[in-house]
């Protein structure tokens, strides 16, 4: 393969690479925060695209209204559940929590499907990016999807936005102080259960947000998140359980390696990112990014 | 009427039933038909409950033209996941426990095949319609399989050689990394070389499923192919094809070749995404007024326009039923002769012939253009007919088949 081809793959990965971080990203956050392996992260995914078409089926909303919105509405979703069920299993084995997040994401996409199959007709459904947005624009290197290069900027953006608020914002400071040590946190007359009901809330509304922006890349359909959620994870464990950098570096840099791969020998493309992940378990088992257990 | 005549009629009736009923000898004195179909998965819409419904059309229409069996055909519609373990044991159990005497539908070609074998050990007739895989007429051919509607040999002839005629002599190929794609390709080049048509690259296959086929559109982008073919089924069809929109090919002027093409597929991404594609498919429900009228009585059952797996397995069920009808039986071996040899035609099927070496169901087949949202007449109104392939040249000569009983 020549150069200039393999150097549009590159480019080209940056979009699964976007998908990838804002996932990781949503998964670092709440696991890093609340301890919390959320199963439920590719279901939640699948409910934004959903959410956003099923907002254009019923009020005829467009792309623009449902890039806020639906992120909101499955934000509020992961807030009702934290507080109504997840909450209740702190203190338990992690598996409690795992299942449970298991189970709920099979019932969430059933249910989907339900909705999709009696009111819409349709096992996949129809979602164009906006107008101002549809089309090609031509790089001189390669011509490429409008809508794609949206993708790659609005990722970038909300990822280093979250990165700041956690690290350099006193928000970011009462977060980590109310998962680092919650009774001192208390102690400074702060309602440290709520904290973490809107880390959650937020950490899952990122999954929402990218299923909007891949409901016109992808069709939306109930089972969307299932597969993506299995390198997500991948993601998240080469990056470093937790850690908010690596899981948005090595989200962009999976989703490159993924192209690049399919490009040079398709069959690989799927399971690349698992050799990787062996490899920098090997040499790091704490991930990339992430710390050692004992030192956080 | 005369009360008395009406009497006289109903006690002759009365009377004469039993005795057309005992003409036909039938296992537990009844015909059953096992819909064997994907009532939950990526399949269900395509065929699940609308080929249940059809197969029941067909032994409700069956009973009244044939006053013996007045009662006396079932249906059965059975779930197989789509998986090739699910398909067996459920097959089995069907034929074991409810005694079916015949098997219906199979959409995927493993679940297909992994029938057909039961099929083949239990005695019991199987016709494919929706599995597409040429192996059931093949290598892996038996006795009491028949294949009906479509097969892998019939989509690449069809569509290879009308899209490669029509000026589309350079393609790139994609396809699914499983036995359905890698037959599909291997028959879509061999179409395309044989008509004079050359592939620019080597065809590459792709995980399955997959959702993202833009390493694969750049690709094509570089390779300036006239057609982009795709060999991709279902929902992965769907995602290849609203990408391939997505970046502009067709404006780049590569066109776009599909190997098996459902309307359902059409429907889930909007005719205008689908337009001007090219594709082969056996039948489609507008395609002349026999067609029309039978689609208008599936709608009012079902709800919705029927799509060509749905009508296969009408035309499938009443081609069975009525070879009982000939045996005067259900005792397979006996309906198989019936079928051997036997020529019919129906509002699905035209000119058709079972095909008694490897039983492969010869039919019309149609070349079909898909028209944008602004061509379609009506709701529905998805093809553009552009040639009729002749039954028989529209499937693999029995010279190459490697079919032994």
């Amino acid at each position: 393969m020549n150069t200039q081809l393999l150097l549009i793959q590159v480019f080209n990965g940056l979009v699964n690479g976007a998908f990838y971080a804002l996932l990781s990203l949503g998964l670092a956050v709440i696991f890093g925060m609340l301890r919390i392996v959320n199963f439920m992260h590719g279901a939640l995914y699948m409910l934004g695209a959903f959410t956003a078409f099923a907002l254009g089926q019923a009020f005829g909303l467009g792309f623009w209204p449902s890039l806020i919105l639906a992120p909101l509405i499955v934000g509020l979703i992961g807030v009702v559940l934290e507080w109504s069920l997840l909450s209740r299993l702190y203190g338990l084995e992690p598996s409690y929590n795992l299942l449970l997040t298991f189970g709920l994401t099979l019932l969430t996409q059933d249910l989907v499907k339900q909705v999709m199959l009696s009111q819409y007709a349709v096992s996949s459904a129809p979602y164009t990016p906006p107008a101002a947005l549809s089309g090609v624009v031509n790089l001189g290197f390669v011509v490429f999807p409008k809508y794609r290069l949206f993708v790659i900027g609005l990722a970038l953006v909300v990822c280093l936005v979250t990165w700041l608020v956690i690290e350099k914002t006193r928000v970011g400071a009462i977060i980590r102080a109310s998962t680092e040590n919650p009774n001192v946190t208390r102690a400074f007359g702060i309602d440290v259960g709520k904290w973490v009901t809107g880390v959650f809330g937020v950490g899952v509304g990122l999954a929402g947000l990218a299923g909007v922006l891949a409901a016109p890349i992808y069709s939306v359909e109930p089972y969307m998140g299932a597969e993506l959620i299995i390198t997500t994870f991948a993601v998240v464990v080469i990056g470093g359980m937790g850690s908010i950098l690596g899981s948005v570096v090595t989200g962009f840099a999976v989703g490159v390696l993924a192209a690049v791969g399919a490009a040079l020998y398709p069959p690989i493309a799927n399971t690349l990112v698992f050799i990787l992940m062996a490899l920098v378990l090997l040499v790091r088992p704490s991930g990339l990014f992430g710390l050692p257990e004992g030192a956080r | 009427m005369h009360k008395k005549t009406l009497t006289a009629l109903l006690c002759a009736a009365l009377t004469a039933a039993p005795a057309l009923a005992q003409s036909v000898r039938l296992s537990d004195n009844a015909v059953k038909v096992g819909v064997l179909t994907d009532l939950s998965g990526v399949y269900s819409e395509l065929s699940g409950q609308g080929s249940v419904k059809a197969a029941q059309m067909a032994a409700a229409d069956f009973m009244a033209a044939n006053p013996a069996y007045r009662s006396r055909v079932q249906v059965v519609g059975v779930d197989h996941q789509n998986k090739a373990d699910v398909a067996s044991n459920k097959a089995a159990e069907m034929i074991d426990r409810q005694n079916v005497d015949m098997l219906v539908d199979m959409p995927t070609s493993s679940a297909a095949l992994a029938a057909s074998e039961v099929a083949k050990n239990k005695k019991v007739v199987a016709m494919v319609v929706t599995g597409g895989t040429t192996a059931l007429t093949n290598e892996k051919c038996n006795k009491y399989t028949f294949h009906y509607a479509y097969d892998n040999y019939m989509l690449a002839n069809g569509t290879g050689t009308a899209v490669t005629q029509r000026g589309g002599n350079s393609w790139y190929i994609i396809y699914p990394n499983y036995a359905f794609g890698q037959d599909l390709n291997r028959q879509m080049l061999a179409a395309i070389t044989e008509n004079k048509g050359r592939a620019v690259a080597p065809s590459d296959a792709t995980p399955f499923p997959n959702t993202d086929f833009s390493s694969y559109l750049l690709k094509a982008q570089s390779l300036r192919p006239k057609v982009f073919g795709t060999m991709q089924a279902g929902a992965d069809l769907v995602n290849v094809v609203k990408q391939y929109n997505e970046f502009g090919l067709k404006n780049q002027g590569i066109g776009l070749g599909i190997g098996l093409l459902f309307e359902t597929d059409v429907a889930a991404l909007g005719q205008d995404a689908f337009g001007g594609a090219l594709a082969t498919v056996p039948w489609f429900w507008n395609l002349d007024a026999r067609s029309r009228q039978w689609s208008a009585k599936f709608e009012k059952a079902f709800g919705k326009k029927p799509t060509w797996a749905q009508a296969g397995v009408y035309s499938a069920t009443m081609t069975y039923l009525q070879a009982v009808a000939r045996a005067k039986t259900d005792e397979s071996d006996a309906v198989v002769k019936a079928l051997e040899g036997y020529s019919f035609n129906d509002f699905f099927a035209r000119n058709a012939t079972i095909r008694p070496q490897d039983h492969r169901v010869l039919l019309d087949v149609h070349t079909v253009q898909v028209k944008t949202k602004a061509q379609a007449k009506e709701n529905g109104d998805i093809f553009t007919r552009l040639s009729t392939i002749p039954a028989a040249r529209a499937f693999m000569p029995l010279a190459e088949s490697k079919c032994k009983f």
